[in-house]
């Protein structure tokens, strides 16, 4: 006798899929049904037409109760299909649609039957993205040499204080090349314990974070709080671009942002590109994945690993500097964590630069919608909404990334003899 | 981490070098060193910081700032005994929190979630402090066994979902911090937990019978005076069955052999899955208790907010690292922590230098532990032989 799911198994297997593969769309088709039965039983409630306002006075409607029983029902569909056969190569393609479906359906639900400002929410959604990219960036270069980096979050908290105070004092940008500076300061702290005295990173990691939140609260407290004059920096005005900002709807999104936001952009593109295809590439992969075999082949290992620390250090420093360019001020602790959410992108998005780009716009869009949710009071805890994000890192790193292919000799130090 | 890309680490010397002073004592001066190192670099970043002084040059009145500062430090921490009971009262959850961390340490997991688990300890006691009516010491007993089961249940699913799916601590415990933290958020606004009369996040008063002593009440002192509460008891006993779990019990090895080589542990039998899982529970419930003591005992006065795990899940991080998990170690760091926190708020009143110094002199110390060979570099000591700190981090696989 053999039970249910051995049943099930025998025949997954006979159509020729690994066990993990089977696992994985089992729990996926679980989920899918899960929303199904969500946006069945919660988001049909609400009659009439939602409004997505879109830029320069375009909107369009949909009407929310038919929408939730389609959704519903093809939710159930997928979920089905998923159970039963999987969904093969389109499997990571399938769950993005449904993401995007159901928080469509989700907004819509919450709006109707009023309007509300849908390319306002996803542009401030990418403005939000921006620390995150520039995190992630920070983090991939590193672990991707071989260097764990848990103190994004204080790379980036001395990135934001450096440049608030260099910024009120002397100018913005001059602030900037101070918090890159700084913050490249400390990333190369944390390469030199770590190359050369061998001390844990996650140790190293960790002073760095408790160290820099006690220094700027410290210094915001003794320093910045004495005179407004070193604590005010006129925020950043969004800059369009010419000609691509008029596109309808991508235009706002991606071509109204500031400069930050374009930088991030660009640089995802050039790591990837870089990893991908340059010497500095191939050599920065193979330390982070067998040092050994790359020192034998004459790459310098400590070098190239202190050499790509210090440039994150870099990346992270501008990436602080965001919150100057966004608030015009330095508060205590202002990060707020969000280099800890950096570090979940970068395993989320599996050490790529694009994969992160995507887990990093997710969390900024999140962030962007809960603001708008809780705007339009929806009877849903706003609490709901701001554990979304959190909850979703959780399912997708448990259910998809899982024992994922982490650079190998993240954490180790080399020794070149 | 597959053992082809370890590189091969230089062999410890079989014989410390020429030393004069037993290993212990090296160990001991390297630390009190260390602690040495903090407060002078401290002292520094504080007369560099009066921008008046220095634009003046005025190195005297620098000088007093970081004398005067010191000595409120100190007398804040242990100079009356208000100070001490302070100093226990803040020690008490990072003990709590610190065993937690530990623990994990010492399996090989890196519990970045205390936060989360001290969130669902201290809820669950509150809970039951407030909706259950029985006498004094089965109501504590029940309310801390139900804030052990709490954390225990918050961290045993981390130890759940790296078992089974593989999902590294490091994130599903940070994930699983905020999420507590909304849920808490939201719980204390619910009819369920919410103060009558409130309207944002406070949760009703635990009944008197719930509430853990004072350790300083038979004083009859005022109880906002020494706000220190039998919770640093219950720290202690757990500390002490820590040590014993750590270093007697079957479990206790267990855990260590799968924190030094889960391959060994797999060999020898152990299933290092049942042992994570089990790992976390424990951790969790550590935390969870330190929830419980924090709502029961005094500093939150019965009720539940939705700051009350402050920072402990963080500091308790920086406490294991300083204690090397041990324990003792752990518990010696708590108090240390815990004196410069009490002496950090007098330093604050009386000197009126901010009190986030006290988070630049723990990090400094935990930077100067846990890397000696620095502390070394700076006294210009001699090299007596590798005893780094062992590594944590075992990637992200």
């Amino acid at each position: 006798m053999s039970t249910p799911t051995e049943v099930y198994r025998d025949a997954q297997l006979a159509v020729g899929r690994s066990l993990e593969q089977i696992k994985r769309s089992r729990n996926l088709g679980i989920v899918y049904l899960i929303l199904a039965a969500i946006t069945a039983w919660r988001l049909t409630s609400h009659a009439g037409t939602a409004t997505f306002n879109l830029s320069g006075g375009h909107s369009f409607g949909v009407a929310a109760t038919p929408l939730a029983w389609v959704v519903a029902g093809s939710l159930a569909v997928m979920g089905g299909v998923q159970l039963a056969r999987g969904l093969g190569k389109w499997q990571t393609a399938a769950l993005a649609a449904v993401a995007v479906v159901f928080i469509f359906t989700l907004l819509a639900w919450a709006a109707a039957p009023n309007s509300f400002a849908f390319v306002g929410m996803l542009s401030q959604g990418v403005t939000y993205s921006a620390p995150l990219i520039f995190g992630a960036m920070a983090g991939i270069m590193c672990e991707r040499s071989g260097v764990v980096n848990i103190a994004i979050e204080g790379l980036l908290l001395s990135g934001a204080f450096t440049s608030a105070l260099v910024g009120s004092v002397v100018n913005f940008w001059v602030g900037v090349g101070a918090a890159m500076v700084v913050a490249a300061l400390f990333a190369w702290f944390l390469a030199w314990l770590a190359i050369r005295f061998k001390v844990d990173q996650v140790i190293v990691g960790f002073f760095i974070n408790f160290f820099v939140l006690g220094l700027t609260s410290f210094l915001g407290n003794r320093i910045l709080a004495v005179d407004e004059a070193y604590n005010q920096v006129r925020t950043l005005v969004p800059w369009k671009i010419p000609g691509l900002h008029s596109i309808p709807v991508i235009g706002p999104i991606l071509f109204e942002q500031t400069i930050f936001v374009y930088i991030a952009f660009a640089l995802v593109a050039f790591l990837a590109w870089a990893f991908a295809k340059t010497r500095w590439g191939l050599r920065t992969r193979a330390i982070g994945e067998h040092p050994r075999a790359a020192d034998t082949l004459g790459v310098n290992v400590n070098q190239l690993r202190y050499r790509n620390v210090i440039a994150a250090g870099a990346v992270a420093g501008f990436g602080g500097s965001w919150w100057t360019a966004n608030v015009g001020r330095f508060n205590e602790n202002i990060t707020n964590g969000r280099g800890f959410i950096a570090l979940a992108v970068v395993i989320v998005g599996r050490w790529s630069p694009a994969g992160a780009l995507a887990g990093a716009l997710v969390f900024g869009f999140f962030d962007a919608m809960e603001a708008k949710l809780s705007f339009l009071n929806t009877g849903i805890p706003g609490e709901f909404v701001q554990m979304l994000p959190y909850l979703a890192t959780i399912i997708v790193v448990a259910g998809f990334v899982g024992r994922s292919r982490a650079p190998r000799a993240a954490g180790q130090a080399y020794d070149s003899q | 981490m597959t053992a082809a890309i370890a590189s091969p680490r230089p062999a410890p010397d079989a014989e410390p070098r020429h030393s004069p002073w037993p290993h212990r004592w090296i160990s001991v001066r390297l630390n009190a060193l260390a602690l040495l190192t903090a407060l002078i670099l401290s002292a520094l970043i504080i007369a560099i910081s009066d921008l008046d002084k220095l634009k003046h040059g005025d190195v005297g009145g620098m000088l007093t700032n970081v004398k005067d500062s010191y000595i409120a430090l100190a007398k804040g921490a242990f100079g009356s005994l208000r100070g001490f009971s302070e100093t226990v009262t803040y020690a008490t959850p990072l003990i709590f929190a610190g065993l937690s961390v530990a623990v994990a340490f010492k399996a090989g997991l890196f519990n970045i979630g205390a936060t989360g688990q001290v969130f669902a300890g201290g809820l669950a006691a509150v809970w039951v402090g407030f909706a259950i009516d029985i006498p004094a010491v089965p109501h504590i007993i029940l309310a801390m066994a139900a804030a052990a089961v709490a954390g225990g249940l918050w961290g045993g699913l981390v130890g759940l979902l790296k078992a089974r799916t593989g999902a590294h601590e490091v994130i599903t415990t940070i994930m699983l911090n905020y999420v507590a933290s909304f849920a808490v958020l939201w719980l204390l606004k619910t009819t369920a937990f919410q103060a009558h009369g409130r309207s944002d996040a406070v949760s009703r008063d635990v009944a008197k019978s719930a509430r853990l002593p004072f350790l300083f009440g038979f004083l009859h002192r005022s109880s906002i005076d020494l706000r220190a509460h039998f919770g640093f008891v219950i720290a202690i006993a757990l500390a002490v069955f820590v040590w014993w779990l750590l270093k007697k019990s079957k479990l206790g090895f267990q855990f260590r052999t799968l924190g030094a080589n889960p391959e060994a542990a797999r060999y020898a039998g152990m299933n290092p899955g049942r042992l994570t899982i089990g790992a976390m529970l424990l951790a969790g419930a550590f935390a969870g208790l330190g929830g419980g003591s924090e709502i029961l005992g005094g500093i939150n006065q019965g009720h539940a907010t939705s700051s009350f795990a402050g920072n402990i899940g963080f500091d308790a991080i920086a406490v294991a690292l300083l204690g090397r998990s041990s324990p003792w170690g752990t518990t010696a760091a708590a108090l240390l922590f815990g004196a410069l926190q009490a002496g950090g708020q007098e330093m604050q009143l009386q000197v009126h230098v901010p009190i986030d110094l006290v988070l630049v002199i723990r990090a400094l110390i935990v930077l100067f532990v846990a890397a000696p060979s620095l502390t070394r570099i700076i006294w210009r000591l001699k090299d007596s032989g590798g005893e780094e700190g062992a590594q944590l981090f075992k990637g992200w696989g």
